[in-house]
């Protein structure tokens, strides 16, 4: 009785799959889908190679510095970096006077003491990296409709995430004519960039890094568009994984402890059982 | 319960046995994970992964409640108290992403766990309460695993909280009281999250007390095996203390070895992007995927395009969902095979691996995009997924003719019977 | 019983293998309590202060608006801390006492920096269970020796927030504290 009942319910979803499966197919042969300039177009990012790549990565602190100045000069314009702050950049190689005084390069949002109306007061290093818009409205009234993402998360919250960044930066271009011929709707609107690494290939962002030596490194580094775009994407992997190092290097003896374990457990385990066939 | 030929617990220090007298902890664990339990001598590695579950269920309540001493279930800061986890918390990023790789190695470890019942009929009779009791566990997992996922209060728990209780929506006349009931709101927002942190907490340890029932009901007739044939004699088993102890101790070792690789190497790889984008209820993300575990039920779920005469195809899909685990409970009375292992089943074990091939292509294709050609593909496995447990297995365990079964364990593994009093470790 | 639960009494009398045999065992068994016992660090320091928490052990006061005989309550690790400007009247009744009958011997120089003994830097927090006494508020309750008083269990400190009377047995801690200028104070 019960198997009777079985079939029947086993034929009713079955014949229903088999139903939007017929019409699904006479859908696909009828009217395929129409190719979309996303589509064709856009581009998987450019390979990236950072110190912090693989399971043995490390951050290069000079390069994190470099990343840190591009930032500061260039993106903390318009992005935030809400949850970074000032003191955690000690991690990058600065001792407590020279995060104490780029803190205080910033304005931060404060109380006045003796009326308590808000104000803004040069930063501490307990604080967090200034938002450079009030909110998103704010945001969004000052960029074209669009409000820039904050970076703190940046590159683990896009696949691929630094190459994306680095790709993005170093990406833009003219719309190829390619593109115009075949799909003539697709023209970048205006206030818009084209972007193929951008998933619907055009972007608000105007390009952020357009000449050499936009900014000038202290290290001397030479400050070319990529390595400047490469820098920052170094930088953005450090504020989404200060912890990126530290995980590393505590993965490699617990692995290599868990190695030993496993094989004495292994050796134990042939132990007790050498007598007893199984 | 057990076989007559089990050890005896008799203590031997005063204290064990006043212990004994009083409240016989000792006792309880000697019988049921210690020399007191005879289990049979062919087990294979398939065995080991309900230790292994048993751990990853442990790990993760360790972990999940040093989290929650830490997570903050508001959705004005849920985000940030995660960060403040990742960030500044003593080990917060270890324990964080320990809990998050935690379920997914929890959710390997139960599939495999599951198929093996489906290869070596462990749900076939005197089991079946044993099978409920783990078909009840699996679905307080993914109860349990969905809320949890909430928590980070990213763009991926967000959309998750709304889509799932949307499911609700798709019961006629009541399921849009109901999606609001559940959300206490008419979208995901403080009172859900508040309600999913509780729940999240609260049901692991309903998972506890089912996982006791399910070992409970597993000690009564005892574990089965590969043969499928029944303990006969004393030959058949050995204790469980020491041999399983060593056998699942060191594949647990294993196990926690490509565990920890995850966690420290590649903690991400199983999750999304998306989900460390802040919750923003004006905008969806391109492509909402649930987590990895819920894919093959997922695939099912979106499989169903076209309304079924009067059926509209959301409630056919949310019916196919429950229904693709709901009949997991009748399983022990739809196959009426006699024979429970698939080794001596020619016929069941091609349409088992069947069955393996088309649950890894709904394993893929729930995670892929809502488009051709992966709709059509995820009907087709869909379609055999309904037809092999409704359809096939019914009809293929009246007609199989199985293969001839070994007479004992010990025939199996020795070749001959011994007789019942020689020892079977010499 | 047939199954000897693990030892191979049968094999004890073989000698070496068997031993060799036992110290697996028991190298396994230890090193599953040894990952245990290090697994256990992680599980117990998240509850030690945070990052955050620590970055913010350091303040920076501004006394310039504190006239002889008012105090004012600064936050200092998430508790209130005295700042108070004494009167040359209070500084002389504190001196006045001989140091060597008070609980907790100190003078008031010795809590106070030199050339600004009348800066008297103390936490607010009862040294007797850590509630806040009164009398940094304007119009509080100074307790018979004129410093501050505890309402929870009635101690008494006096003009140098030493403990007088009551039964807290040590006076009001002064933090570690430096001025980085003739009106600021940094605590921490």
């Amino acid at each position: 009785m019960i198997r009777m009942l079985s079939i029947l319910v086993g034929l009713f979803f079955t014949v229903a799959l088999a139903w939007s499966f017929g019409n699904g197919a006479y859908n696909a042969i009828t009217e395929p889908a129409a190719p979309t300039a996303e589509h064709e177009f856009h581009k998987h990012p450019k390979e990236l190679e950072l110190a912090s790549n693989g399971a043995f990565g490390k951050f290069d602190k000079a390069q994190l510095q470099r990343g840190f100045q591009v930032y500061k000069e260039v993106c903390s314009a318009c992005h935030s970096l809400r949850l970074v702050a000032f003191r955690d950049l000690k991690q990058l190689g600065y001792n407590d006077d020279e995060v104490k005084a780029i803190a205080a390069g910033f304005q931060v949002p404060g109380l006045d003491p003796a009326t308590g109306e808000a104000n803004t007061r040069p930063g501490l290093a307990t604080d967090y990296f200034p938002k450079p818009f009030a909110n998103d409205i704010a945001a969004r009234a000052a960029n074209n409709n669009a409000v820039p993402p904050d970076l703190s998360l940046m590159t683990k919250a896009r696949h691929d995430g630094p190459a994306y960044v680095y790709s993005l930066l170093t990406g833009y271009q003219n719309q190829p004519a390619e593109l115009l011929k075949k799909f003539p709707d697709s023209k970048t609107g205006p206030g818009l960039h084209y972007n193929p690494y951008f998933a619907n290939l055009n972007l608000a962002m105007a390009p952020p890094l357009t000449a050499e030596g936009q900014v000038t490194f202290g290290d001397g580094t030479k400050s070319t568009v990529p390595q400047m775009a490469k820098d920052v994407a170094a930088f953005l992997v450090w504020t989404a994984e200060p912890k990126l190092e530290k995980r590393h290097q505590t993965g490699w003896p617990v692995l290599l402890f868990l190695l030993f374990a496993t094989v004495l457990g292994n050796l134990a385990y042939r132990n007790v059982w050498r007598n007893t066939k199984h | 319960m057990s076989f007559p030929w089990a050890n005896n617990y008799t203590p031997q220090h005063p204290f064990m046995k006043w212990m004994d007298e009083k409240l016989p902890v000792p006792r309880l664990v000697y019988n049921s994970v210690g020399a007191g339990y005879p289990v049979p001598r062919n087990l294979n590695y398939w065995w080991n992964f309900g230790f292994m579950a048993l751990t990853c269920l442990a790990l993760q309540i360790v972990t999940g409640i040093i989290l929650a001493m830490h997570y903050a279930a508001n959705a004005g800061v849920a985000f940030d108290s995660v960060e403040h986890i990742m960030r500044d918390v003593n080990w917060g990023w270890m324990l964080r992403y320990a809990h998050a790789n935690g379920a997914s190695a929890f959710f390997v470890v139960i599939y495999i766990h599951i198929f093996r019942g489906f290869y070596y009929g462990s749900y076939k009779a005197p089991r079946e309460m044993v099978w409920l009791l783990g078909v009840v566990i699996f679905l307080l997992m993914m109860a349990t695993a969905f809320m949890g996922y909430v928590l980070p209060w990213g763009q991926m728990s967000f959309w998750g909280a709304k889509v799932i209780t949307g499911l609700f929506g798709a019961i006629p006349l009541v399921g849009e009281p109901i999606q609001h009931w559940l959300l206490g709101g008419f979208a995901p927002d403080n009172a859900a999250l508040n309600r999913f942190f509780s729940l999240h907490y609260l049901l692991p340890f309903v998972i506890v007390g089912v996982v006791v029932l399910h070992i409970w009901a597993l000690h009564i007739p005892g574990s089965s095996n590969p043969t499928g044939v029944e303990v006969k004699s004393e030959s058949d088993t050995v204790p469980f203390f020491p041999y399983f102890i060593a056998k699942d101790g060191w594949t647990l070792g294993a196990f926690l070895f490509i565990y920890c690789a995850a966690v420290f190497f590649a903690p991400n790889a199983l999750g999304h992007p998306d989900n460390y984008i802040p919750a923003n209820p004006m905008s969806t993300p391109a492509h909402i995927v649930p987590e990895w575990y819920f894919w093959p039920f997922y695939a099912i779920l979106r499989a169903f395009t076209f309304d079924f005469f009067i059926v509209p195809a959301k409630l056919m899909g949310v019916l196919a969902m429950f229904g693709a685990i709901l009949v997991w409970f009748f399983l022990p009375w739809l196959d009426k095979s006699p024979v429970r292992s698939a080794n001596y089943r020619p016929l069941y074990r091609k349409f088992f691996y069947v069955l393996v091939f088309f649950m890894a292509a709904l394993f893929y294709l729930g995670g892929a995009p809502a488009a051709e050609p992966y709709v059509m593909m995820s009907q087709v496995a869909a379609f055999y997924y309904f037809a092999h447990f409704l359809i096939i297995v019914p009809i293929v365990s009246s007609i199989e003719r199985p293969d001839p079964l070994p007479f004992s364990i010990t025939e199996a593994v020795l070749g001959h019977d011994e007789k019942p009093a020689s020892a079977p470790a010499a | 019983m047939a199954h000897d639960a693990g030892t191979d009494t049968p094999e004890l009398i073989a000698g070496d293998g068997v031993r060799r045999r036992d110290f697996i065992n028991i190298a396994a068994v230890s090193a599953a309590g040894v990952g245990g016992a290090l697994t256990l660090i992680p599980l117990i320091s998240q509850m030690a202060p945070s990052a955050d928490v620590l970055a913010e052990s350091s303040v920076e006061i501004d006394l310039s608006q504190i006239k002889p005989g008012q105090a004012i309550k600064g936050i200092f690790r998430k508790q209130p801390v005295f700042l108070r400007n004494l009167t040359p009247h209070e500084i002389s009744e504190a001196d006045k006492v001989a140091v060597s009958s008070l609980r907790d011997p100190q003078s008031l120089a010795e809590r106070t920096k030199p050339g600004k003994e009348n800066w008297l830097i103390t936490m607010g927090v009862c040294t007797h269970l850590g509630c806040v006494p009164l009398g940094a508020g304007e119009g509080e309750v100074r307790g018979e020796f004129g410093g501050y008083f505890c309402p929870c269990h009635g101690s008494h400190y006096d003009t140098a927030a030493r403990i007088r009377k009551g039964p807290a047995p040590k006076n009001l801690e002064v933090p570690v504290y430096e001025f980085t200028s003739d009106t600021v104070v940094k605590i921490g």
